[in-house]
Order: structure tokens, then sequence, then C-alpha cells
């Protein structure tokens, strides 16, 4: 006989030595509380970010210049839809439920990504979130289809396939317009302006002040520090910004011969505090559609759940009928 | 794979959605390949499910061929994977071909 104590060292002993051996954590393992609930936080935090992510680019799908343009908007937009319901699912593997995922981004109690808080004033902002945004989640998670958590690693694989498009294009669309006229290439160079300090924040705090992150390294959740996707980012995206001619608004930006990387100034973190306590200049804005889509969906809900009661009387009643009855 | 125990009906009484089942999502990739798993979903009914699998996990052509299955209608082996569950098929050594000594001059074996 063991005693629980004894036992639970024993699941921890293998867990560990799961995480040691870069296996992956399955979802009927046992796991720490501590981990699942880390696991829980961060996956619906994505899933969150994906489905509110739809609203600002959106907005734009009914005023997309083109019938290619709108097309490729929609594609993109149901995309991100998709890649919010891959990371639901894998939330509830972890034992957490779809409706009260849905109640808690409803209600406020959990948090989605900062930057969607930002407003998209001209079309040149949906090329600049394609290339910016999706090119700093991509930066995110193509390390997190290592993440320890398999159904978590997976959903990343599937949505990194994707993200790949998206960030194409953004950056398409922008060459487009800067092949055009003045006031396009004012209007693109506008958009990079706004957008430059917002997307660099979406890697979180700088590691000196993100008190999660070690553990969540440490668990293999997470691959590498919000400084360090950072600085991926920023040495991504600087030759790309040359190649379309446009200036990046940081003057602290130069390449550094001696690390091989590019130096950069520091976003103003207080901004980020205030966007993440809710108080961006489109918070209110984000929060009151997808209550408002929820509440818009309710009918449809009702009779899609109607109708599969009354299909399923149906078969129950054509199973009882004796043969040639009819029905 | 999402664990049937984790899953109940997802509560009674918050709303139609809230009650809808999950769905183990099944695809297979091509023809001369077995379904494979690929998430899950929530679905009124099994016709709902399957046209929610194809927009969700086929937008690309990632599939020619769907399984949707209730969660709580799979049956799987017990979370601890040092059960006594696989421990037959580990002693049987019999049973993979390098267990046997064959002279290197015999050809095609
Ligand atoms: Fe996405
Ligand atoms: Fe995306």
């Amino acid at each position: 006989m063991t005693t629980p104590d004894a036992a639970e060292e024993e699941h921890q002993a293998r867990f560990d030595a799961t995480i040691a051996r870069d296996q992956r954590v399955e979802p009927r393992d046992w796991m720490p509380e501590a981990y699942r609930r880390t696991l829980v936080r961060q996956i619906a935090q994505h899933a969150h970010s994906e489905i509110i992510g739809m609203q600002p680019e959106g907005a734009w799908i009914t005023r997309a210049p083109s019938l290619r343009r709108k097309a490729i908007l929609f594609a993109k937009v149901q995309d991100e839809a998709g890649h919010g319901l891959y990371l639901y699912s894998a939330a509830e593997t972890l034992g957490a439920d779809r409706a009260d995922l849905t109640a808690r981004l409803i209600e406020g109690r959990q948090k989605y990504s900062s930057i969607f808080n930002y407003p998209t004033v001209t079309f040149a902002d949906v090329g600049v979130i394609g290339w910016f945004v999706d090119g700093a989640a991509i930066c995110n998670q193509v390390p997190l289809c290592r993440s320890s958590y398999g159904p978590y690693a997976r959903a990343m694989v599937r949505i990194c396939k994707e993200e790949s498009f998206h960030q194409r294009q953004g950056y398409e669309l922008l060459l487009t317009m800067m092949r055009g006229t003045d006031a396009q290439r004012a209007m693109v160079q506008d958009a990079v302006d706004r957008w430059w300090w917002p997307s660099l924040m979406m890697f979180g705090p700088p590691d000196s002040d993100s008190p999660n992150s070690a553990a969540s390294m440490a668990w293999k959740i997470k691959r590498h520090s919000n400084d360090e996707l950072r600085r991926r980012f920023v040495d991504m995206t600087v030759p790309q910004a040359e190649k379309l001619g446009v200036t990046l608004p940081d003057p602290e930006l130069r390449w550094n011969e001696e690390s091989g990387r590019y130096d950069f100034g520091t976003p103003d973190w207080s901004e980020l505090q205030r966007v993440i306590k809710g108080d961006g200049p489109c918070n209110a804005e984000r929060m009151a559609r997808r209550r408002e889509a929820h509440a818009e969906g309710a009918w449809v809900r009702e009779a899609a759940t109607a109708h599969a009661a009354k299909q399923a009387r149906r078969r129950a009643r054509r199973a009882e009928a004796p043969e040639g009855a009819g029905v | 794979m999402s664990g049937t125990e984790q899953h109940g009906s997802g509560g009674a009484g918050r709303g139609p959605q809230e009650g809808w089942p999950l769905y183990e999502v099944f695809v297979r990739g091509k023809r001369g390949l077995n379904h494979v798993h690929v998430g899950s979903l929530h679905a009124a009914d099994d016709a709902m499910a399957l046209g929610h699998a194809r927009d969700l996990y086929t937008r690309r052509n990632e599939g020619v061929s769907i399984w949707v299955v209730r969660s709580s209608h799979i049956a799987a082996s017990t979370r601890d994977e040092k059960d006594p569950f696989f421990a037959p098929s580990a002693d049987k050594v019999y049973r993979h071909p390098t267990f046997y000594d064959i002279p290197d001059d015999v050809p095609h074996i």
C-alpha cells in the first residue's frame, strides 16, 4: 500500500521526468494543479485574443477596396475564428468548460491580447496588422508548437500553418499601396507609426517584470522569454520595413555589429498597463461588440437545439413504428 | 484526445449551447491514410457536428473524409501510464522479428 503523499510524489516524479525528457504531457496524465491552471489561463487568453482579434479587421470586410481584397480578408478573419476554436478545444481537454470560458470573456474576468484594443482607422491598418500583428503572432507561436502540453502544441501547429498566409497577404497589400499614390504611401507610413509600439508590447512586459514567465519556462509551456521573442520580431521585421520603404518610428533602432542584432528603444510600459487594465482606445467597444454578438446569436443556438431535439424525436418514433407503417 | 471523464454534459440549465455535447473529430487526410484525431467541437447533433468539422478542420483541403463521435461515447484506457494495461506487450519479445537468430547467408528473410 502507498500512502496518498507517496502516490503524489510518485506522480510528480513521473511528470517531472516527462518534462525533462522533452516528452508531451497528454490530457489524461496526472499533472500539478498549478500547471493545469497556468495552461488553462494561457490557452483561454490566447483563444479569446483570436476571437476578439476578428473585430479590428472584420470592420473592413464591407469596405475592402476590391473583391479580391474582400475575399482574402474574409478568409483571414474566418481563420482567426478557427484559431479561437482550436484553442478552446485544447483548453477543454484540461477540464475547462466552453460556456464558462465564453462567460469569463464576456464578463471581463479573463483577458485577451492588448493589441486588439487599438482602432483600425484606414485600410492600410489591415495590411499592417497582417504584417506586424500576425508576424508577432508567428514569433510567439512557432516555439509554442513544441510546448509541453500536447493538445496546445498540436493546436499551434495548425495555427502556424495558417498564420503565414495572414502575414504575407498583409505585406503584399502594403507593397501594392506603396506602389500607388503619395497619399497611399502616407497612409501606410501612418499605420506603421501607430502599430509599431503596440506590436512590440504584444510580447508582454519585460522579463524583469514578468513574474509568471519563469514557471512557464520551467514547465516548457513557454520556450523563450518575452524579451527574446520581442528581439526576434524586431530582427525579422526591420529588413522587411526597408524593402517596403517605410520608417519604423524608433530613433534608437540601429544595427549592432557586435551582437549581430538590432538595438531598439523601450516601449511605453505604462501604456501597456493602461490598456491591459481596460483603458485602451477600444476596450469598451470590443467587449460591447462581443457581448452583442453572443446575445444576437442566442436565437440561432435555440433554434439549432430545438431542431436537433425534433430530429431525435422523429428518429425515435420511426424506430418504434412497425415495419411498413410509414412515418 | 479529450478524456471522457473530464467532460460531462457541459452543465444543465445554462442555455442551449452550453448543453450541446462535445464531439471528437477525425479526418482522413487523403485516400490510403487512416482517420486521425484533429480536435473537438460542440454541436447540437451529428449533422451539425459534421458541418462544423468541415468548416473548422478542413478549410484548406485537409481531408477527404470526416468522422465525428460524441466524446462521451469514447472508452479510453486509464490515465496512469504505468498501469498494467500495457504491460503484457512489454514482455513478449518473441513478437518482434529481431528476436530470431537467422544465419547471415539465408537470403531474403
Ligand atoms: Fe490567429
Ligand atoms: Fe492570424
